[in-house]
């Protein structure tokens, strides 16, 4: 983080973002996109320095190691992220077998940034 | 001549994201205008879960299919170029196979044409793959086990992915129309554009890009034609309903669709390296993609793909909109559990029960973060698997009449706890299988493992 509270605005993801999806990545693997509306908001994004393994595992409740990767995509103006899926798709407990409908917490992402919006 | 020839340019028309899903036949037509060298199509996933590939059963509808095929082969036939189809019925295995190739011989018989067929098949043998095990040929792909001899004799069907070259091979022994079994999503669209000296990572990039028909446009759509143009090196995409445009960020996002890496793509044979990629708008509707490179692994690797047989599913479906009932739900749960046990005496090594509760964490089950709300009314599908489908009803019935009746604090309605939408209440789901292969094995020949027979139809 690169400044202190009060001279940092907050803003919900969704003023940034218009895809935020779910998928399997294969049956033992959950991905997450969030693809940007405009290179200013993927940059802004980026920047914040807030989409990390650690958000994603607390977001989910998971532990640091079940997070695969984060990885950004200047080209599409994504970010993506994949985790190790809690139950293999389709095994008993599964609840969602083409794991579509997990991307609900990462609704409520909110990224820190500066006032003063910078060249 | 057909325009372009000269220049060496190859064209690949993907009509629609699975065969089955339907297309315009206006697209269609627009994309025969152009003159494709093939028209290439994906038949199956793995997202629709285990059961399809051990059951033996397509999770497409034959009718759809049927339809698809009518005119693809025809178009086929008459632009006189290659219709290759991949991962045949879905999942790509023998029976899933045979309820294709049932299809293309119904559809060849009654519109009266005659053509060499290929048929690639791709499920394998468990002493080959006990064997591939025993020589240290196999290894776990990301966030999966290691493969044990048990795994593969308790399977009940194991398929490999094919890359390009058999493909190829049919192609090359004059099949018109080729029906392979599990095929990496790409190599239907690469193997015309290989043949034709296009290099390898602009080859597997297009088909990665058009293995989902338009929905790699804006807007996209699961059921609509995509075209591609390789020029050797780089490529260009582009939709055919001119309601539809391909953007650098529709096409570039797909990229990352069901991928965990999208700059570094492994498939057989090696990766597809994203990472020098460039995507420009080329005209309005229509991406230049440059830079894809292949980068060959260290030796051939397939994907496996394997499962093997849990039991047997009941569930039963109901509802609750009593505030005291959903309040103490969780002890109740655990008191209608024991009970099944104790009455039933179920036996927890070959028998599951569960109550997955729907408006508290029935979507997201153990990542659900919001724990802390109470539903105005929830949603309980009452589960049990079982090695018989009688155990199992006899588990579901007993768990469903135990919740129905059983009493809780602060009780006051006695009617009975749960709103059942359907009469009968217990539905037998059938045949339970899970994921217990999805390994890599090296095999020294490309197309070792997939033997192909070719029909005259």
């Amino acid at each position: 983080m690169r400044n202190d509270g009060e001279e940092m605005k907050r803003v919900p993801i969704l003023d940034l973002a218009h895809v935020i999806r779910s998928k399997n990545s294969g049956p033992y693997e959950l991905t997450f996109d969030i693809v940007f509306k405009d290179q200013a908001g993927y940059r802004l994004a980026v920047a914040s320095g807030i989409l990390t393994a650690e958000l994603f595992a607390r977001l989910y409740g998971i532990g640091v190691d079940q997070v695969l990767n984060v990885v950004f995509f200047e080209e599409a103006r994504a970010v993506k992220a994949t985790i190790v899926r809690p139950v293999v798709s389709g095994d008993f407990g599964d609840t969602d077998v083409y794991g579509a409908q997990q991307h609900a917490p990462l609704l409520a992402i909110v990224f820190p940034v500066a006032r003063t919006p910078r060249g | 001549m057909r325009p372009n020839d000269a220049a060496n340019v190859t064209r690949v028309l993907s009509p629609t994201a699975i065969l089955g899903y339907g297309f315009p036949v206006d697209s269609l037509r627009e994309g025969l205008r152009r003159h494709p060298h093939v028209i290439g199509v994906d038949a199956g996933s793995t997202d629709p879960g285990p059961y399809y590939l051990g059951a033996g059963k397509a999770f497409t509808d034959r009718t759809a299919v049927k339809r698809d095929l009518r005119l693809l082969i025809e178009a086929a036939l008459s632009e006189e170029i290659p219709l290759i189809i991949g991962t045949a019925g879905g999942s790509g295995g023998e029976p899933h196979l045979r309820r294709d190739l049932d299809l293309v011989v119904e559809v060849a018989s009654e519109l009266g044409l005659h053509f060499r067929l290929g048929v690639v098949h791709a499920e394998l043998d468990k002493p080959r793959v006990m064997e591939a095990l025993r020589c240290g040929e196999i290894a776990g792909l990301g966030p999966v086990p290691e493969l044990a001899a048990r795994a593969v004799e308790a399977s009940v069907r194991i398929v490999a992915q094919m890359g390009p070259e058999p493909l190829v091979q049919a192609l090359e022994s004059g099949a018109e129309v080729v029906l392979a079994g599990r095929a990496y999503d790409p190599a239907v669209f690469a193997a015309v554009p290989l043949m034709r000296g296009c290099s390898r990572g602009p080859a597997v990039h297009l088909g990665k890009i058009l293995e989902c028909g338009a929905i790699a446009a804006t807007p996209g759509s699961g059921s609509d034609c995509l075209f591609g143009s390789l020029d050797g090196e780089s490529f260009e995409v582009e939709p055919l309903d001119p309601g539809r445009r391909c953007t650098v960020t529709s096409v570039a996002a797909h990229t990352l669709y069901e991928k965990s890496d999208p700059l570094s793509l492994p498939g057989p044979g090696g990766r597809l390296d994203l990472s020098r990629t460039s995507f420009e708008q080329a005209s309005d509707g229509k991406v230049r993609v440059t830079g894809s490179r292949f980068v060959p692994s260290d030796g051939y690797h397939v994907k496996l793909e394997g499962v093997e047989k849990v039991g047997y599913r009941t569930v039963s479906i109901a509802g609750c909109r009593d505030p005291f009932m959903i309040a103490a739900i969780d002890e109740i749960v655990e008191e209608v559990t024991r009970r099944v046990h104790h009455d039933l005496g179920m036996d927890d090594d070959k028998c599951s029960l569960r109550f997955n509760l729907y408006g508290r964490d029935g979507v997201m089950g153990e990542l659900e973060p919001s724990r802390n709300h109470v539903p105005l009314e929830l949603g309980i599908v009452v589960e049990a698997v079982a090695p018989t489908q009688q155990v199992a009803d006899t588990l579901c019935a007993y768990a469903r009449s135990t919740l129905l009746h059983c009493s809780y604090p602060g009780r006051v309605a006695t009617g009975g706890n749960l709103a059942f939408p359907y009469s009968p209440s217990d539905l037998p789901a059938g045949e339970v299988y899970r994921f217990s292969i999805y390994h890599l094995m090296a095999v020294k020949d490309p197309c070792e493992l997939f033997p192909i027979e070719y029909v005259e139809l």
